[in-house]
């Protein structure tokens, strides 16, 4: 749900309830059935549900029961009305989930055994977890169905971001959604059906010829890590647990919040904040890819002085000292107004604010400016 | 912004003039791209044929630097066909009267001598604007890159108080800052004109209330812009400057006369990341944390107020900037630096000094909820400004003439030059040219010319070509495309091995010094590939 929508009014405040387990519960007219289940944390499963997209009803795995209907219904596209009873984890639903799991799961990479052996390294992406830990918490694994397998993994496409393993496709089509409903980019699209169905570009070009941006919501909504971060994965086996920091992307003016993340001591990877209140979810290709100018070689290790016409190494003592030598001395020999300083649009306010900090109070000057007039 | 960036969802009709949103702020953009799957209609105004205006349902390609000349004649169509909202005007505007006796004389048909937009389509975009419901502009620096950048959003501005635009949900007039904290920097005070929080160093009542807080005197006099700055070191009468985290030589204008003034100066101090352009004409030159490795805050476009948290260890020695700047304001014998012990002692004083920042301390942005001003503790901020009065009461209406560009093409430079960035790299790539797989996409930087060009001018799509103005010339590669219009060929600043900013410079807007980076009329002649 994002925050573009209007905000809920207290559903407690409303009149209308559904019977859900048992309990009579409030819910705004237009909420589906899944929307209330997760209001009340009933752990209704899904794979093809992205609460950004709209609902695509195709994974049935949201199934539940409501009285009065023959079959079972999808929660997320059905809606709630006064008065439904719905039972989310009756026997026969959870039997029906584990069945269409051994269905999705066979058909993912060739029926090998797979309980507990779906191992997707988290570092492929933000939702690439979704499949392993239902196949356990359904403890389904290939074999029932084992037969035919669609998605061919796309090995000629070389770009630098996404890697496009799509043996682990299972179809929940969420990364041509979010390209579409999010982004409005339209860069991929699904081409044939059933065990040929394939997700592809316009031609079958490669992404770089696409109308791709490379701003990775693909990568981070899939269920499976069919499509994953070639970037975080070049740390797959760097050793440390993966600790996540929540931040704003250095680039533009948007202020994107992402989570950092790192093993040990090294950044290894971003992930977009879905609660980010400036981006819900979306990022770009710099902030989704173009982290790792922070541990890159070429950067600063020691002060630098000129000795000699050189930049040359120094103690923090020797150049702090320099530093402050030479304004004190223009201010001794020229005045006050001989001294200036520019502040950055890229350091954080407590940068500018000490920066201007020194000028004012150091010099008795207004001479200060920050980077936007060029 | 007016308007906060979820309201980028709910306009009805959107007019983006300036802006190459779907490369500079990709995501902002994604929501324009929603408001359209709404059944919002869009008007782009902009030179070239940008992702942007391939998705507009009116585009206006404008000659470089005319955009006050459209918004004159766009003024004239909505004042003439009555589409003024006269119950704002009455009570929230001044001076609209003379404007619109003003805007009387400036025809469509005129407009379009001047800017080459069709009048029809100039009509047409002026009676869309002028009935929607919900009409918010969208600006970037291709507004205010001109000298007369004041008067192009003055003119915008104008529109505005016409129409009732602002101050509502979906509305407004919305500027996209470029950098991730360039708002900041001017909420903070490095500004020479305004202490933290825009107050007026010009004010003496601020002046007390400064040198109290200080402990020390401050000046009542305005301090000069960074234009001013570099030209008086150029003239030996600036002699001591620190920079912070910006790469000077290669994204300022005139990047000679810069390398001159900083050559002139006895003494420069710049704090960085990398050892940049710039730092090679330092005397000393200090190692910054970087962002990741640093706590803090930025205020992004919609003036949000967020935290940025460190998830790892400083590289080498590098240190905080706060920390680096006090340490050399305590060595040079200033007092006021001693109790900043975090980046939280340094912000909470910024807070409680500042005007717009009142309200708010380090612990209560933690989840950045807030958009400022937020003038005492308990408010809770203000996502939409203007709602009910604006800053100095009334919406003042200005009177705004068109004037050239500083340069125009001539026998000489036959050819308009407009710059900008490109989607993959940001800026002088200090950050993105060290990021992998950015290369892949973008691994140098090229000219673009309309096809028609290409030929008449006797260049090769993919060949070479000097481009020179007055001031200067570049070697860069030519990739034909009909997003350049006849006639004015584009390009980015961000390779140092093709230094734009040799080039540019030909004016500066007189109110705030910014430089007319968006037009300089150039020539271009065909050359071999340089060896390597």
């Amino acid at each position: 749900m994002t925050e573009t929508q209007t905000a809920p009014t207290n559903p407690a405040e409303t009149s209308t309830t559904i019977n859900l387990d048992g309990v009579d519960v409030p819910f705004q007219e237009g909420e589906t059935i899944y929307e209330i289940s997760e209001r009340h944390r009933k752990e209704v499963p899904t794979l093809c549900y992205d609460d950004r997209l709209e609902a695509f009803g195709s994974c049935r795995l949201c199934v539940v029961e409501v009285e009065g209907l023959r079959n079972p219904v999808a929660s997320c596209t059905t809606k709630a009305t006064e008065g439904m009873v719905v039972r989310t984890k009756t026997e026969p639903i959870e039997k029906h989930r584990k069945t269409l799991m051994e269905l999705v799961v066979s058909e993912n990479t060739g029926g090998e055994k797979r309980n507990g052996q779906i191992d997707v390294d988290p570092l492929r992406g933000l939702k690439s977890q979704e499949l392993s830990l239902l196949a356990d918490r359904y403890d389904v694994d290939g074999t029932r169905f084992a037969g035919k397998t669609s998605g061919t993994t796309n090995i000629q496409d070389d770009n630098p971001f996404i890697l496009r393993d799509y043996d682990k496709c299972i179809s929940c089509y969420r990364c041509v959604r979010v390209c579409a409903e999010r982004e409005g980019d339209y860069a991929i699209s699904v081409m044939n059906r059933g065990f040929h169905t394939q997700i592809t570009t316009e031609f079958e070009n490669d992404l770089k010829d696409s109308a791709c941006t490379f701003c990775g919501q693909c990568v981070q909504t899939c269920p499976t890590g069919a499509l994953a971060d070639k970037k975080a994965m070049r740390d797959v086996d760097t050793p440390g647990e993966i600790q996540k920091t929540r931040s704003i992307c250095p680039y533009c003016g948007v202020g994107c919040s992402v989570d950092i993340l790192s093993k040990g001591e090294k950044i290894v990877g971003i992930h977009p904040a879905m609660d980010g209140p400036a981006n819900v979810g979306a990022l770009c290709i710099k902030g989704q890819y173009a982290f790792d100018f922070v541990q890159h070689p070429d950067r600063l290790k020691t002060p630098l002085v000129r000795k000699d016409g050189q930049l040359v190494e120094a103690s923090w003592d020797e150049a702090l000292d320099r530093a402050a030598a030479g304004f004190v001395k223009a201010k001794k020999d020229h005045g006050r107004h001989s001294v200036y300083a520019i502040a950055s649009g890229r350091a954080p306010h407590e940068s500018s604010y000490t920066l201007q900090k020194f000028i004012r109070a150091g010099f008795a000057t207004n001479h200060v400016d920050n980077c936007s007039r060029a | 912004m007016s308007n906060p960036l979820a309201d980028m969802e709910k306009p009805d009709v959107i007019f983006a003039i300036g802006t190459n949103m779907t490369e500079c702020h990709p995501v902002a953009a994604t929501r324009l791209k929603r408001a359209l799957r709404n059944g919002a209609k869009m008007i782009v105004a902009d030179p070239r044929k940008i992702p942007l205006a391939e998705m507009a349902h009116l585009y206006l390609p404008l000659r470089v630097g005319t955009d006050v000349a459209l918004l004159l004649g766009m003024a004239h169509v909505i004042a003439r066909d009555g589409l003024i909202d006269r119950e704002f005007i009455d009570a929230r505007t001044a001076d609209f009267d003379a404007f619109v006796e003003h805007v009387k004389q400036f025809t469509p048909e005129w407009s379009e001598s001047i800017c080459g937009v069709p009048a029809a389509d100039i009509e047409k975009a002026a009676h869309w604007y002028g009935k929607a419901e919900r009409g918010a502009i969208y600006y970037t620096l291709g507004i205010t890159e001109h000298i007369c950048g004041v008067d192009n959003v003055q003119s915008l501005c104008n529109l505005v108080l016409m129409t009732g635009n602002i101050g509502k949900e979906g509305t407004g007039i919305n500027p996209m800052r470029g950098q991730n904290n360039i708002q900041g920097a001017g909420d903070a005070g490095a500004l020479p004109n305004n202490y933290v929080g825009f107050q007026p160093v010009t004010d003496p009542e601020n002046q007390a209330k400064f040198e109290k807080a200080y402990g020390a005197k401050v000046d009542l006099e305005k301090g000069i812009t960074k234009v001013r700055a570099l030209e008086r070191a150029a003239e030996g009468e600036m002699k001591a400057m620190m920079i912070a985290g910006e790469n000077t030589v290669v994204t300022d204008p005139d990047r000679k006369h810069c390398e001159h003034a900083l050559e002139n100066l006895d003494h420069l101090v710049v704090i960085d990341l990398f050892r940049t352009e710039t730092a090679e004409f330092a005397d000393v030159v200090l190692p910054a944390t970087s962002w990741g490795e640093t706590d803090g805050v930025y205020s992004n476009t919609e003036r949000r107020v967020q935290r940025v948290r460190a998830a790892v260890k400083p590289q080498g020695q590098a240190k905080p900037e706060w920390w680096i700047i006090s340490e050399i304001a305590k060595r040079a014998g200033i007092a006021g630096f001693d109790h900043f012990e975090s980046a939280k002692d340094v912000f909470n004083e910024l807070c409680s000094l500042s005007a717009t920042y009142k309200g708010l301390d380090w612990d209560l942005i933690d989840k950045g909820e807030y958009h400022w001003p937020v003038p005492e503790k308990g408010h809770p901020g203000e996502p939409i400004l203007h709602s009910k009065e604006f800053k100095n009461g009334r919406g003042l209406f200005r009177v705004i003439g068109y004037r050239d560009p500083a340069e125009v093409v001539s026998e000489d430079f036959p050819v308009w030059l407009t710059t900008g960035r490109r989607l993959q790299n940001y800026h002088s790539r200090t950050m993105t040219g060290r990021a992998a797989g950015i290369d892949y996409l973008q691994p140098e930087e090229f000219l673009e010319v309309h096809p028609d060009n290409v030929s008449a001018w006797g260049l090769t799509d993919g060949g070479w070509c000097r481009m020179s103005s007055p001031r200067g010339a570049v070697e860069i590669k030519v990739k034909a495309t009909a997003t350049s219009p006849r006639g004015t060929v584009f390009c980015s600043f961000g390779f140092n091995n093709v230094p734009i900013n040799n080039l540019t410079g030909s004016g500066y807007d007189p109110v705030t010094e910014t430089a007319e980076l968006k037009v300089c009329p150039v020539k271009l002649e065909p050359i071999a590939a340089p060896s390597a």
